[in-house]
């Protein structure tokens, strides 16, 4: 009666759930995305800077377990890195450890933030914003040096 | 952005189920009471006490309905949080006044979770239940006699005979770690009981064996704190506490409140209680070695730091272990629970929490929780408290690095993971200049070691122009190499090389996408230096086709990770056959470092990918670890996190083919079943048939897997004996002293090895004392295993038979 059992307390393991983002792009219903984002073992990684390298990403992200691939992301005219990549890990409690640790820390002076993914698939290397970077950098105000500086839509205006 | 609107239409057109919450009423009222419970104790704007009684209110009106599942909620939070303790033996004690025969189901309940506990190993939670029984005679719960007879039974197992000293240890450090709370009652009531329990501890501390404790310590200096054996620390703090007469004033004990209540209510007597006898498949807790680095001198402005052997540090430490347990997964909270630890300004809390987080961190031989938590919580609580703790962090760090000459080599590993990636979260500043006494010295002492190493991490978290910028130029000596490609055939210098034009051609040709047979064919007139005649096909050991195929390669790679792994990937074939014999694989990982010594983590990533590709095995990298080629970087980090990254896959690689074995022979066991309940007689054994012959391959599969991962570990630590014993011949014949920085390195990996894989170890121990670790081998080397097997025992006959030689 009284043996094995837990707390909800102790039950909460609030940086593994998923986030409130699901990819638009994502073909199937969105409780197929829903199952694999809760068996996945990759993650969206995001604010990262454009010079930011895949050496860096391994580093940090190995410190919660085996890399089995990253895959940076790109603009999708440029080819260049844009912001953000992919990490797959071997086994899903490393990638756990990955949101539950690294989410939220610094690489290259920026906090970075991971997300769940359901799994990588050609073409999702590439922004989506129009300009070919992320769809973040197209109408952002604010000037980032690491991200290329200014969002697209105030750099058109300084076009002659 | 999609204009979807997500209403529950869409979902229920999915053809999904809906996760909707039915309102059942008895799982809510479960979820509200233990909400209720768990949460009495927080922060709260009424005082503790007043919550305490309201709750007894509420529980009381509900036992009619809910009294199992109340049980069950009290019993979890006894086991499970134990740093509310007396908080919980106040809440039981009320409803025990309230209602006496709740109490009592209350301590069989109890009763019955201790003996499961102990039944299924779960040793750590079976002391919360003791101290948690124990802390019940202070609110007159369970009469004061019959714990003492409890607390008789844990010691007589100090008498048994044929049983681990780790057994007679957990039962003795039940019985000590609940005296803080309900020493001084016990005393009161059954002083000459006590008194001779006492003795008969003492006496039991003495016999003990205590080999395993150099193993554990984290320095192995006694200055300026020793590192106890926990008995040893426990036993000293109890002796202090029954000199102070047993008073002891850390620890909150809201039932002195309730006392007029409470000393109304009748007690219970515990059962007799038998400790479940040693079986084959106990497990104990391994022993442990107390971390300490602060005392009252650390903080000479703050409130007294209690003293090493004072029950009150004792109380703290264990509290704020049970703290990080319970909320390890939740950073923000684990961070927050922890600052707000009552002390009443009593106590240097910022300290305690450093001084436990670094213990764990540091613990031998692994932390209770992977490492990245605790940078990641210490860096919480910067954010929690920006005025004090980077403060406290800053003169720990200091002070870890004054010490650096007597710490653990494994713990220097954690200090220097641990600092470099903290820095690289608060822009690597630090105060570099304050360790220049470090620059004089020997590049192999520990403390110009680990500022090169922590240099290297923090390059491989940026870049190397950002380190150079951050050290002050002094030590551009201890600075890391740029991380590039050394290609031999790159320079027009170099064509007098033989392999220069087979070079030049492979490099056009990959260039141009050149297929596997396309890179055969130009290799085929690559001479051999070592035979005169090749076979007819030429592909037997040929170093210097590796030499110059896999420079090449690496270099036209060299761009990132991604592009040498997609190299791998495509000319796979070509790796296989050049590297099929272990001359070959040697040679290839040879060449590798060649290309590469200056980017030791690419060098880490490749040969991974090299294994998990089957290019090399487990067995040539440890055999190349210990090659003379390395010889100049055998004490580098990196190469120790190559080597254990190597061991951890072939573990991998067992454990899975064992899983597939198992569940190949569950699906046997089910079929079979299937066919008994069917009573079908056409069904026969034909069937069993493709799944019996699955079964015996995976088991000669899984027998030969172990037996690479035993010749794994034979090979290193045959290699670790031969450079062993050569540097102690060495140091005998020349009169020089042994214990040289390389010497203590080598050793300390040494045990590292048997730590960091001691499971493993331990089901090839026969093999491993018959064919290596013999009498006749150097005591310094012996001592090593020695010291293992007392760590890991699960036999007193078996330890003894070890030392009697």
């Amino acid at each position: 009666m009284c043996s094995g059992g837990t707390l909800s307390i102790l039950r909460s393991d609030s940086y593994v759930d998923l986030s409130q983002y699901r990819d638009q792009h994502f073909r199937g219903t969105r409780y197929d995305q829903e199952r694999l984002l809760r068996k996945s073992c990759t993650l969206y990684v995001g604010n990262l800077s454009f010079y930011t390298t895949e050496e860096q990403i391994h580093e940090l992200f190995g410190k919660s377990g085996d890399i089995k691939k990253i895959i940076m992301g790109l603009d999708k005219v440029k080819k260049t890195a844009c912001g953000f990549c992919f990490v797959e890990y071997y086994a899903r409690g490393d990638a756990e450890n990955a949101m539950r640790y690294i989410n939220g820390t610094r690489l290259d002076d920026r906090i970075i933030r991971t997300d769940w993914d359901a799994g990588f698939k050609e073409g999702r290397q590439y922004g989506r914003g129009r300009s070919g970077g992320q769809v973040r950098d197209e109408y952002r105000q604010d000037y980032d040096a690491g991200r290329g500086g200014y969002g697209k839509t105030v750099q058109c205006h300084f076009q002659p | 952005m999609s204009r979807r609107r997500h209403s529950d239409d869409s979902d229920d057109s999915d053809g999904q189920p809906h996760k909707r919450r039915r309102t059942s009423e008895p799982s809510e009222i479960e979820e509200r009471l233990e909400s209720l419970i768990c949460r009495v104790g927080e922060k709260s704007n009424s005082s503790l006490e007043s919550n305490l009684e309201g709750l007894a209110g509420v529980l009381e009106a509900d036992l009619p309905n809910y009294k199992s599942k109340i049980l069950r909620i009290l019993c979890t939070v006894a086991r499970l949080l134990p740093e509310k303790l007396t908080v919980y033996t106040t809440l039981v004690g009320l409803l025990n006044a309230r209602n006496y025969n709740f109490g009592g189901e209350f301590v069989e309940a109890m009763i019955r979770q201790l003996k499961e506990c102990l039944k299924v190993n779960m040793y750590n939670e079976a002391v919360h239940l003791v101290r948690f029984l124990s802390d019940l005679v202070n609110c007159h719960v369970i009469a004061a006699p019959s714990m003492v007879a409890m607390f008789e039974n844990f010691v007589s197992v100090t008498q048994e005979e044929d049983v681990p000293q780790v057994r007679c240890d957990w039962y003795i450090f039940a019985f000590l770690s609940s005296l803080p709370w309900v020493g001084k009652e016990l005393y009161e009531k059954k002083d000459a009981e006590m008194d001779r329990l006492l003795s008969q501890t003492e006496s039991y501390l003495k016999r003990r064996q205590k080999i395993h404790v150099p193993m554990l310590q984290v320095w192995t200096a006694d200055k300026p704190h020793p590192q106890e054996e926990y008995l040893d620390c426990l036993w000293s703090q109890i002796q202090k506490l029954k000199k102070d007469r047993w008073q002891e004033r850390h620890i909150l004990r809201p039932y002195l409140a309730f006392d007029s209540i409470l000393c109304e209510a009748l007690q219970h007597n515990l059962p007799p209680f038998t400790p479940p006898p040693h079986t084959e498949d106990s497990v104990y807790p391994m022993p442990r070695v107390i971390f300490r680095m602060f005392d009252y001198t650390d903080d000479p402005e703050g409130p007294v730091m209690p003293g090493s052997h004072s029950v009150e540090r004792f109380v703290i430490e264990e509290n704020l272990h049970c703290i990080i347990k319970s909320h390890w997964k939740e950073r923000k909270t684990c961070a927050a629970q922890l600052l707000s630890y009552p002390g009443n300004n009593k106590i240097p809390l910022n300290y305690h929490i450093v001084e436990v987080i670094f213990a764990e961190l540091f613990q031998l031989p692994s932390p209770p929780h992977i490492e990245v938590m605790y940078t990641t919580l210490l860096i919480e609580l910067c954010k929690l408290q920006p005025g004090s703790l980077p403060q406290v962090l800053a003169q720990a760090t200091e002070m870890l690095y004054m010490r650096l000459d007597t710490m653990n080599t494994t713990c220097v590993d954690r200090f220097i993971n641990w600092f470099s990636h903290h820095l690289s979260n608060f822009q690597f500043r630090w105060s570099w200049e304050d360790w220049s006494d470090c620059l004089t010295q020997d590049l192999e002492k520990p403390k110009p070691k680990f500022v090169r190493e922590v240099l290297e991490k923090c390059m491989r978290l940026s870049y190397h122009q950002r380190i150079i910028d951050i050290v002050p130029a002094s030590f551009s000596v201890l600075s890391p190499a740029n991380p590039v490609c050394i290609y031999k055939y790159g320079d027009e210098s170099n064509r007098s090389l033989p392999g220069y034009t087979v070079a030049l051609c492979l490099t056009i040709a990959i260039k141009n996408k050149a297929s596997n047979d396309e890179i055969f064919s130009i290799l085929k007139d690559v001479p051999n230096p070592n035979q005169d005649d090749d076979d007819d096909e030429g592909f037997t050991f040929n170093p210097l086709k590796i030499e110059v195929f896999v420079q090449t390669l690496l270099h036209l790679a060299a761009k990132s990770f991604s592009h040498s792994f997609s190299a791998l990937a495509k000319f796979h074939e070509v790796f296989k056959t050049l590297a099929e014999s272990d001359e070959g694989k040697l040679h290839v990982l040879r060449v590798v470092y060649e290309v590469w010594k200056n980017h030791p983590q690419m060098i880490a990533v490749l040969v991974d990918k090299m294994i998990r590709t089957q290019i090399v095995d487990c067995a040539a990298v440890a055999n190349w670890i210990f090659s003379s080629e390395l010889a100049h970087d055998f004490t580098r980090f990196y190469i120790w996190e190559i080597l254990h990254s190597t061991i951890r896959k072939m573990n991998k690689h067992v454990l899975k083919i064992h899983k597939e074995l198992e569940d190949t022979k569950a699906r046997l066991a089910r079929q079979h079943k299937r066919r008994d309940s069917d009573d079908d007689d056409r069904s026969s054994d034909r069937e069993d048939g493709p799944l019996e012959e699955q079964i015996e391959r995976l088991q000669e599969k899984v027998e030969s897997a172990q037996s690479e991962q035993k010749n794994l570990f034979l090979v290193i630590f045959q290699r670790f004996i031969m450079l062993l014993t050569e540097h102690l011949v060495r140091c005998e014949t020349g009169g020089i002293d042994v214990f040289t920085p390389w010497y203590k390195s080598c050793i300390e990996r040494l045990q590292q090895i048997f730590l960091q894989h001691h499971q493993i170890i331990q089901q090839y121990m026969v093999t491993f004392e018959n064919l290596l670790f013999t009498a006749e081998l150097d005591h310094h080397i012996l001592a090593v295993f020695q010291q293992f097997c007392t760590v890991q025992c699960t036999s007193k006959l078996f330890m003894f038979s070890l030392l009697c030689g």
